[in-house]
């Protein structure tokens, strides 16, 4: 384990996040151009959509239903368990309990890549079609907890079409449902002609990755300070909440037939917090819910938790429950 | 050049409300509008501005009445919960008919 750890805190990405935390820390006046980390996240998103839609083309129903199903059932189990240990064990109030249950209730992709390469780098293959699985755990834990949400705290509603329009219409969905579709219809021939540059295992989506990953830790930099504002109860969560969804993605997707790959990257979407889709629609929805928590905790907390040490952890938790040495 | 007196209602708002308020200014009277990004802290300092995104001022120039009306629905709506700042000034425009 301490060597899976090791090698994972050695990587490139790891150590790009660092070094982005280290420079906002030191109060650099370096920040990436918001033109170019735009430009950086639809490259990545949008290569893992067509190369997730590339390889669904070879996906049989069989091999994809049960991880499809309990995909879902993740998505609709995750956002009631954070919601539950935020609002009886942490007395939180309504709006705040349910607006962070919304943040891990939803996937951050860039975790999901984190771990996309993590395992490639470990050599357990993932299955071809978890792209397809991320999009399937976007949606429903945002609206589950924006529904207990709105139902509990009384907040004035606005129409239910707005919101699912804002959520089905965001970046992440429309380059990665699109980018399954268009990688899917185009087949194999085609894809070889843009190989090369969307590769989500060649060194151009990798080396993007890393510039990305300077950014996150600009961003987690920025939030260090509001970590004394959340308190040890939610700082507790931000790391434990990840490893108790992401036992249960590692679990059931072992049970669902996946390999140790694609089990661990289950168990990263499980574990890991939206801060994309997410804030915006808990903003706009549940206003009263305090944004400071919500951010803190997904930017700060459980995103460097999930790719510096949970998704390691994660691997290993695949690898005894399949019974791998 | 004869000008005509009118009101403009200036909004600051979080970026996430800029597709709702343009609908709701529509909605109230407002025949068109004007959008800014920019940066800023107010009382409730960085914490509520910091879902991704510029601040957006949004500046329209209207009638009495319906500034009045735009005054009243964001005081409503908006300020409990919301990093948002609302004024009217007088303007004086040339081809006043455009706007109301």
């Amino acid at each position: 384990m301490n060597e899976i750890l090791r090698v994972n805190l050695l990587s490139p990405i790891a150590l790009a996040f660092v070094l982005g935390v280290v420079a906002r820390v030191i109060r650099s006046e370096f920040s990436l151009p918001k033109e170019i980390y735009q430009g950086l996240s639809i490259y990545l998103l949008w290569s893992l959509g067509l190369q997730g839609g590339v390889e669904l083309a070879h996906a049989t129903f069989d091999e994809i239903a049960r991880p499809a199903v309990v995909t879902l059932l993740i998505g609709c189990i995750t956002p009631i368990s954070a919601y539950l240990t935020l609002r009886y064990f942490g007395r939180f109030g309504e709006a705040d309990s349910a607006g962070i249950a919304a943040h891990y209730g939803s996937v951050s992709a860039v975790t999901f890549i984190a771990a996309s390469t993590f395992v490639k780098g470990m050599g357990a293959e993932p299955e071809g079609f978890m792209p397809t699985l991320l999009t399937l755990l976007e949606s429903p834990g945002i609206h589950i907890a924006l529904a207990i949400g709105v139902m509990r705290s009384g907040s004035k509603t606005r129409p239910t079409s707005e919101l699912l329009h804002e959520v089905f219409t965001g970046r992440t969905m429309v380059l990665l449902v699109g980018g399954l579709i268009v990688g899917f219809l185009i087949g194999e021939k085609n894809w070889s002609t843009i190989e090369p540059f969307y590769d989500t295992k060649g060194a151009i989506f990798r080396g993007a990755l890393c510039l990305f990953m300077l950014e996150m830790g600009l961003l987690a930099g920025a939030r260090l300070g509001d970590l004394k504002k959340v308190g040890p109860f939610l700082l507790a969560f931000g790391m434990i909440m990840p490893l108790v969804h992401g036992a249960l993605g590692a679990w059931l997707g072992s049970l669902a037939g996946l390999s140790v790959g694609g089990a661990t990257m289950l168990a990263a979407m499980a574990a890991s917090a939206s801060y994309i889709a997410a804030p915006p629609a808990v903003r706009m929805t549940l206003p009263d819910a305090n944004p400071t928590y919500y951010l803190t905790l997904s930017l700060a907390i459980t995103f460097p938790f999930n790719v510096l040490v949970g998704i390691p952890i994660y691997f290993k938790l695949a690898q005894m429950t399949q019974g791998v040495p | 050049m004869n000008s005509t007196p009118l009101k403009m209602v200036v909004i600051v708002a979080e970026p996430v409300l800029e597709t709702r308020l343009v609908t709701e200014l529509r909605g109230l009277g407002a025949t068109g509008f004007s959008i800014l990004e920019g940066r800023g802290e107010g009382t409730r300092h960085s914490h509520a501005t910091d879902v991704p995104g510029s601040n957006v001022r949004i500046e329209t120039i209207v009638s009495d009445e319906v500034a009045d009306l735009i005054m009243a629905h964001v005081s409503e709506h908006y300020f409990a919960n919301y990093s948002f700042m609302a004024y009217v000034t007088d303007v004086a425009v040339a081809r006043g008919a455009k706007y109301v």
